[in-house]
């Protein structure tokens, strides 16, 4: 099996992305303070939260949408609901 | 719609989300001549759902006799395999049998292909479907016992009133958070599953998992696959394609320092499977969060106007054999149709009057199952169970087919060196066989 990169699976994954709204959206000081920020860049499958320049970064577009990031984060570090209806991941195998 | 009393609403009842615990209640309530609305965010069913893949489809059989022929099911699962993996080796329990296909035990499933059939049946029966809609908040109204009542959904600017509210939104359920019955459980409780869906010709699938026809197989794996961190790797056949994926312990991924994707690529590399997955493409890459507390964390499922059911609800078994979470949506779905459209003819949409959900699931082999595997998830945080023991078996097999010359030792001699030169010490080996046998 060709073991492709994330962004090359994310790529063969179907999304709708909404331009106008991200779903995610986090607390550098509360991420940083916390160490959620080390957690949610080991948790998340799609590689979605990355350090840049010391600043946590999220690419929400690649999101798949499991809720993992919320669940592990510490209170109010970041703030994560479904996008809106229509938008987000479409899973066509499943 | 029916009307026994009580103030105007829009649909007799409301069901949020539209996997195997929706569209089942959503079917059942409109059989019932009930008005239901269900209610999906994903812009068709299926959309926003993921499996690992394997339906003990039993309990949907008896609602819908033959599904297995009739809806778009991958393969009829006739061999399960365990398998304890090291770096180099494997060594696996392996059944096969024709028993497993008639009738039907369990089926492997795509969800964005199956969960769009099962939601069709509601819409046949009579329930109204509206996707692309994400509900955003209930409505709520003081209750005649004092506790809130929801009275409804809200969804942007639109508001739907139901008598009861029917929550199958899935693991993160945000509705029967927002109301006080869930809480986001600890990290030893909650798992990442993550999943590709590798495409092959079926005919390869066919020969190299030793399979005829619609047949398939079932591996889950437990070991160097996950690279020690508790949770197992799967590989389930589909019919031109597979799903390969890892399910991963929060509380011990963290801990082991690994990054998820990296514990998933490892096992895509696996010497071990190498075999299986040659010249597969990924298809699909995906991945769902699992609540694997078991008994422990059903928590609250009812309240006045509203039920929870399925992954909502906390509903998924894990044995180490049989991994199992739509059999478990499919019953609470059942029982939660039956009870709601019971409240409803006598008029009592309170939290009593919505008991007989409870009872139903107790009466079941939902929550009967999960108690009968409460101790399970306790089973599973020992560390020997993803290295040293796979580890250990693969040392005493080593020795015993391994002909290197030197002269020939009874099977338990091999054995007692084999345990003294491991980790594991025998009277842990012990108590754990103990425990294992008493939880699972």
């Amino acid at each position: 099996m060709k073991l492709t990169t994330i962004p090359q699976r994310l790529a063969a994954d179907s999304f709708v992305i909404d331009e106008d709204e991200s779903h995610i959206t986090v607390d550098q000081e509360l991420c940083r303070s916390t160490g959620t920020d080390k957690v949610l860049i080991a948790v998340c499958p799609a590689g979605v939260y990355q350090e840049r320049d010391g600043q946590l970064t999220v690419d929400y577009a690649g999101c798949l949408e499991c809720g993992t990031c919320f669940a592990v984060a510490a209170p109010g570090a970041i703030q994560w609901h479904y996008p809106r209806g229509g938008y987000g991941v479409n899973y066509r195998e499943g | 719609m029916t009307n026994s009393g009580g103030p105007a609403v829009d649909f007799d009842v409301a069901v949020v989300g539209a996997g195997p615990a929706g569209s089942v209640a959503a079917y059942r309530l409109a059989k019932e001549g009930l008005s239901v609305v269900q209610v999906e965010r994903g812009v068709t069913p299926g959309s926003k759902n993921l499996s690992g893949g394997v339906l003990y489809g039993r309990v949907l059989d008896d609602l819908l006799p033959g599904y297995a022929n009739e809806a778009p099911v991958e393969r009829k699962i006739t061999r399960h395999v365990t398998m304890l993996m090291t770096k180099d080796s494997a060594v696996a329990l392996d059944y096969s049998s024709r028993l497993l296909c008639d009738p039907v035990n369990a089926v492997t499933v795509l969800r964005a292909k199956f969960d769009p059939w099962l939601a069709a049946k509601a819409e046949e029966a009579g329930a109204f479907l509206m996707t692309g809609v994400r509900v955003d908040s209930l409505l709520t109204e003081p209750g005649p016992n004092g506790a809130p009542t929801v009275v409804g959904l809200r969804a942007g600017d639109d508001e739907l009133r139901t008598r009861v509210v029917i929550a199958a939104d899935g693991v993160n359920s945000f509705l029967a958070r927002s109301v006080g019955l869930t809480t986001t459980p600890p990290m030893n409780q909650l798992a990442i599953g993550i999943k590709a869906v590798v495409g092959l010709p079926r005919r390869t699938i066919e020969d190299r998992f030793a399979l005829s026809d619609d047949e398939g197989a079932a591996f889950a794996i437990v070991g160097d696959c996950t690279l020690g961190v508790g949770g197992g790797g799967f590989l389930y056949t589909n019919t031109e394609s597979l799903s390969l994926g890892v399910v991963l312990r929060l509380d011990d991924l963290l801990r082991s320092g690994h990054g998820a994707a990296e514990v998933f690529d490892h096992l895509g590399q696996h010497p071990m499977l190498a075999p299986y997955l040659r010249d597969g493409e990924i298809r699909e890459y995906g991945c769902h969060l699992i609540a694997e507390g078991g008994y422990a964390m059903v928590g609250q499922l009812a309240m006045n106007g509203m039920l929870v059911a399925g992954e909502a609800a906390g509903l998924t078994i894990n044995s180490g054999l049989v991994v199992r979470g739509m059999d478990l949506a499919i019953g609470s779905g059942i029982a939660a149709a039956d009870a709601a459209a019971e409240a409803i003819a006598k008029g009592d949409i309170s939290k009593s009057g919505l008991a007989g959900y409870r009872r139903r699931l107790e009466d079941s082999f939902v929550l009967q199952d999960m108690r009968t595997y409460a101790r399970a998830p306790q089973f599973f945080e020992r560390p020997e169970l993803y290295g040293a023991y796979g580890e250990l078996a693969a040392s005493i097999l080593q020795s015993t087919y391994s002909l290197d010359g030197t002269p020939r030792k009874h099977l338990a001699r091999v054995a007692r060196q084999a345990l003294k030169t491991s980790s594991v010490k025998s009277r842990r080996l012990l108590r754990d066989a103990v425990a294992g046998v008493r939880s699972l």
